[in-house]
């Protein structure tokens, strides 16, 4: 056959035509993408049996109810439990992601004991052995009040077992890192009394006058004021937000107010003045007022009139009153302290100074108001067996009030100020100011036990480490506190049998205790935690273990509370930021990390913004009026009176001139790639500056410079 | 097409911006939901895959008259124009990995059909598609909380929200075994984000069905938009806007704000064009 022109044509297209509608294209193409796509290495998760399981939150103060989805009886998600009295279904970043906390590579799988630079693993038996050895050397030594405590909370039974043991062994040097639940107690000490604390209606309140407060940044219980702060517009409720930065929460409010840091004291002594001199007060409620309101009302009328609050605070002077009338001719107000999410530091001066303020219009145990009440307490612990020993050491006084002296003492004594060490549930090294200063003082320690389910910077300088179970795998009763206007005690239950060879942190205890012997051992005669928990609960078991929770306290407290204006009426200084240089750098809390106890979880720290973090650079904030010379997105040198930092700058204008934002909860340097080494960490920039009166580390913040790197 | 037997839902979803406080929960809820997976360092935001993704917004006003507000932003299921089902990205897709479920509203993602060409994503106006650069990573045991429900993707593919498809298999078998094969209860069928947002702010339904919140809302208007034609679904509430509304994708994921601003940050307009169009809301003048 002859090839001619036609029938090449005609051949070519037939072949055309044929390619095109045979299926040899299509299967190419689908058996490429299926030989480039089954690799063995993708994971193919394991189907089975769905069931769900409720336990309670113990990340946060929270204490949010969760319910967690089991697939063949593999956690795979954690979700809000609906109808929980404090979440109703909700549920923050972390807790969702709280099973990254269980699998997390940093954690501690079985006791560490120090040699020389590096941990070696030991059995739980040698571990406790060897703990019960060195506290039984401190306590023949006859110095018992030489072991202290860190731990995060003076709340729950857990918590109450480490007191226990250290009342038992003959020491009262238990410290609590700062948290809203011990500055709301020490308010009400001031202005009420001994054993009250304090929390707020904002479910109800129609005008939340929230000095910093970051209603949805993390303060209080997170998801209970997420709900609360939602609802708002249905009630036709107000919120006035006073903060130097356009936070979420100011970004949300009905109104921001910029506020020159650390002035929120003099601005709520402002508005008091207003309320004072224009007799906006609850004339029945200030009737019963001690400890000198006519002075009080002296002295405000002479420092702290409108104008001169105006200059102080850079608020003007007209706002100031119209806030003032606002706040006081509202049906239900409540004026709301503890900067951020509440738990870092915080000058007396004024949380005392915005509580007044509830004091004076008359809000106090009222709907929509403030509650004062007495503390709750469910616990019954038996009396504890004190030999002599224990009775001397317990009876002298502490080091210092506050977790802060501590670490001053530890580091200016020569001789060993403590022996040894207990820390759980808190990360001093890390979250408190100037952490290099704290890190010192606990390498300073001779024997450090950390019961850190991770491996964190205070673990890092530990000696011992009894490792924790996580909250997915332990027992534990959760009391909420933290603000919330009812009290609800949750139960966290083991969802998962150990991942890894540690202990419940209350087990631990038991264990120690029974290995000191004597008197110690008499007054810790439980089995085991789940014993004792049992017993020093009883009160709620019932309710604990069938319900999951029990309400202690809801709804308006009834009874007045006394009010003692005394502290404000000796008018304390406001405190200073240390340095001089001209601008001030100030800690920013985001709810998609975490400033205190664990570190952000992988799936929150992929959240968190471009303009926060930016590869391993922490990028703070600062107003392009403030930022003369540097470029946005640019790097800086940030130096501070105690350290200096490479850190990007974005422009924001939501920042006041003058200041600088950055975040807090980064800069962790643990051995985990995907939450640390990012950033750096805030508190190596700020120092602690001392409270005169209180003795709380107080600084909102500290002078700094920022320039070209 | 849609199927005889079978009731075409139209799912889709309103956001209360006002109520949104950009916590990150629907995110994260998304993440673990999904089997997303996470990479040490996820702060090049164009590879980090967030199928819900959570963009924070301002006014561009000076100190002290500087707002924000965030913005979840989900994929928006578009049903393209005329709203019949030509979605910008499956429209393009070679292999017909995505496709629209005209049963449902959702746009689908199979991952073994995608051989990464990435068409859709460059198709897509919102940004709401991520390829995998690499092969997924779980640390040692974290393999552990993978869903079986979702299968997790590999390196060179494609992917992107599918309103928790997973969960509407779930609930129509749960409607099928409780014999109303018709009706998927609305409390049955909701996403990970819309059960994680802690302020409410997201509602999840049907459009089709008037008794769904997420219609109420909404409003859906049943007629195509009089100044365009291909504009179909438009909201008959003023604070209710879509994005990009004007280009006749037709999304499913509906925004709320009482502020103009932010409404206005909802699409381009040329200088004056809001002001002519922002009282008339409901008959938006659109591209012709």
């Amino acid at each position: 056959m002859k090839v001619d022109r036609r029938s090449f044509l005609g051949l070519g297209l037939g072949a055309a035509a044929g390619i095109a509608v045979s299926p040899i294209g299509m299967k190419l193409t689908d058996d490429s993408s299926i030989w480039t796509q089954n690799w063995p290495w993708t994971p193919v998760p394991v189907d089975g049996e769905v069931s769900y399981e409720n336990s309670v939150c113990s990340l946060c103060p929270g204490s949010c109810g969760i319910s967690i989805k089991k697939i063949g009886g593999r956690p795979v998600k954690i979700e809000g439990l609906a109808e929980y009295p404090i979440n109703d279904g909700g549920a923050c970043l972390h807790g969702i992601a709280g099973l990254q906390y269980l699998y997390d590579p940093a954690r501690v799988k079985t006791p560490l004991k120090k040699n020389g630079d590096k941990f070696e693993e030991i059995s739980w038996d040698d571990a406790i052995a060897f703990v019960a050895d060195k506290l039984g050397d401190i306590r023949k030594s006859g110095a018992p009040e030489k072991l202290a405590c860190i731990i995060d909370k003076d709340q729950g039974s857990v918590s109450g077992l480490f007191k226990r043991l250290l009342k038992t062994f003959g020491s009262s040097n238990f410290y609590t890192m700062p948290s809203l639940e011990s500055y709301l107690e020490l308010t009400a000490a001031t202005l009420h009394g001994e054993g009250e604390t304090i929390s707020f209606d904002l479910e109800n309140a129609s005008f939340v006058l929230s000095f910093g407060a970051g209603i949805i940044e993390g303060w209080g219980s997170p998801v209970n004021c997420f709900k609360a702060n939602a609802s708002r517009k249905q009630r036709h409720a107000k919120l006035y937000q006073i903060e130097p930065r356009l936070s979420n929460t100011a970004a949300n409010a009905d109104r921001w107010i910029p506020v020159k840091p650390g002035t929120e004291a003099d601005l709520a002594l402002g508005i008091c003045a207003v309320i004072l001199k224009n007799k906006l007060f609850d004339s029945t409620a200030t009737a019963n007022f001690k400890g000198g309101l006519n002075k009080f009302g002296a002295l405000l009328q002479k420092d702290y009139t409108s104008s001169k609050t105006a200059e102080i605070t850079g608020v003007k002077a007209s706002d100031i009153e119209k806030i003032a009338i606002l706040f006081a001719k509202a049906k239900m107000p409540v004026a709301v302290f503890g900067k951020g999410r509440g738990d870092g530091a915080q000058s007396l001066k004024e949380l005392v100074a915005v509580h007044t303020l509830n004091c004076l219009v008359g809000n106090i145990n009222k709907k929509g108001g403030a509650f004062v009440q007495q503390k709750t307490n469910y616990l019954e612990f038996p009396d504890e067996s004190m030999d002599s020993i224990a009775d001397k050491g317990f009876g002298k006084t502490k080091l210092g009030p506050y977790v802060n002296q501590l670490i001053e003492k530890v580091n200016a004594s020569s001789e060993p100020a403590v022996e040894a060490l207990f820390v759980y549930n808190a990360n001093p090294c890390h979250s408190l100011h100037d952490s290099k200063n704290a890190k010192q003082a606990i390498g300073k320690i001779p024997f450090v036990v950390s019961f850190s389910s991770f491996l964190d910077e205070t673990a890092m300088e530990a000696d011992i480490i009894l490792p924790s179970h996580t909250f997915i795998e332990r027992l534990e009763d959760v009391p909420s506190g933290a603000g919330l206007s009812k009290t609800v005690v949750g139960l966290t239950k083991p969802i998962v049998k150990p991942l890894f060879n540690t202990k419940n942190p209350g087990d631990a205890i038991l264990l120690i205790a029974k290995a000191l012997e004597g008197s110690i051992a008499k007054s810790f005669e439980w089995e085991s935690y789940e014993e004792c928990l049992e017993g020093v609960t009883s009160s709620i078991w019932d309710s604990l273990s069938e319900e999951g929770f029990a309400i202690i306290s809801e709804g308006v407290p009834s009874g007045s509370a006394k009010v003692n204006i005394s502290f404000l009426a000796k008018n304390p200084l406001t405190v200073q930021a240390q340095g001089d240089f001209a601008l001030t750098l100030i800690p920013i809390d985001n709810m998609r990390l975490i400033s205190a106890g664990v570190a952000a979880s992988p799936f929150a720290i992929k959240t968190v913004s471009d303009k926060v973090l930016m590869g391993r650079d922490i990028v703070v904030e600062i107003n392009p009026l403030t930022a003369k010379g540097l470029k946005d997105g640019g790097t800086a040198t940030l130096t501070t009176p105690i350290g200096s930092a490479r850190v990007k700058v974005n422009f924001n204008e939501g920042t006041m001139p003058g200041v600088i934002g950055m975040v807090e909860g980064l800069g962790h340097t643990f051995d985990n790639k995907y939450v640390s080494n990012k950033g750096i960490n805030v508190n190596d920039l700020i120092g602690p500056v001392i409270e005169s009166g209180s003795g709380l580390d107080a600084a909102f913040g500290i002078k700094a410079k920022i320039s070209k790197a | 097409m849609k199927q005889e037997n079978n009731k075409a839902y139209k799912f889709g979803m309103v956001v209360d911006l006002d109520k949104c406080t950009g916590c990150g929960s629907c995110m994260v809820s998304c993440m673990s939901e999904n089997n997303v997976p996470f990479k040490d360092d996820e702060s090049e935001k164009k590879k980090s895959i967030t199928w819900m993704r959570v963009y924070k917004l301002t006014n561009g006003k000076a100190f002290p008259d500087t707002q924000v507000v965030y913005m979840p932003r989900p994929c928006q299921h578009c049903a393209g124009k005329g709203g019949h089902g030509h979605s910008p990205c499956v429209s393009v897709c070679p292999a017909t990995a995505t496709d629209y479920g005209h049963d449902t509203g959702i746009v689908s993602q199979i991952y073994t059909r995608c051989f990464g060409c990435r068409y859709c994503m460059g198709a897509c106006p919102y940004h709401a598609r991520y390829f995998n650069w690499w092969d997924p990573e779980w640390p040692e045991g974290m393999e552990n909380y993978l869903s079986p429900n979702v299968s997790p993707r590999m390196r060179g593919v494609v992917e992107k929200c599918s309103f928790c498809y997973h969960r509407f298999q779930a609930a129509r078998d749960q409607a099928y075994a409780e014999g109303n094969k018709d009706e998927i209860a609305e409390e049955n069928y909701q996403t990970a984000c819309t059960t994680a947002c802690p302020a409410g702010a997201i509602v999840f339904g049907d459009l089709n069905n008037p008794a769904h919140q997420v219609h109420k809302i909404v409003k859906p208007d049943p007629h195509p938009d009089p100044r365009n034609k291909h504009v179909v679904g438009k909201s008959r509430n003023p604070k209710v806007f879509r994005l990009l509304e004007r280009l006749g994708t037709n999304t499913k994921v509906y925004y709320l704000s009482e502020r103009e601003w932010v409404r206005k940050a909802g699409d381009n307009y040329l200088d004056g064009e809001w002001d002519k169009i922002k009282n008339h809301h409901g008959a938006i003048i659109s591209h012709d």
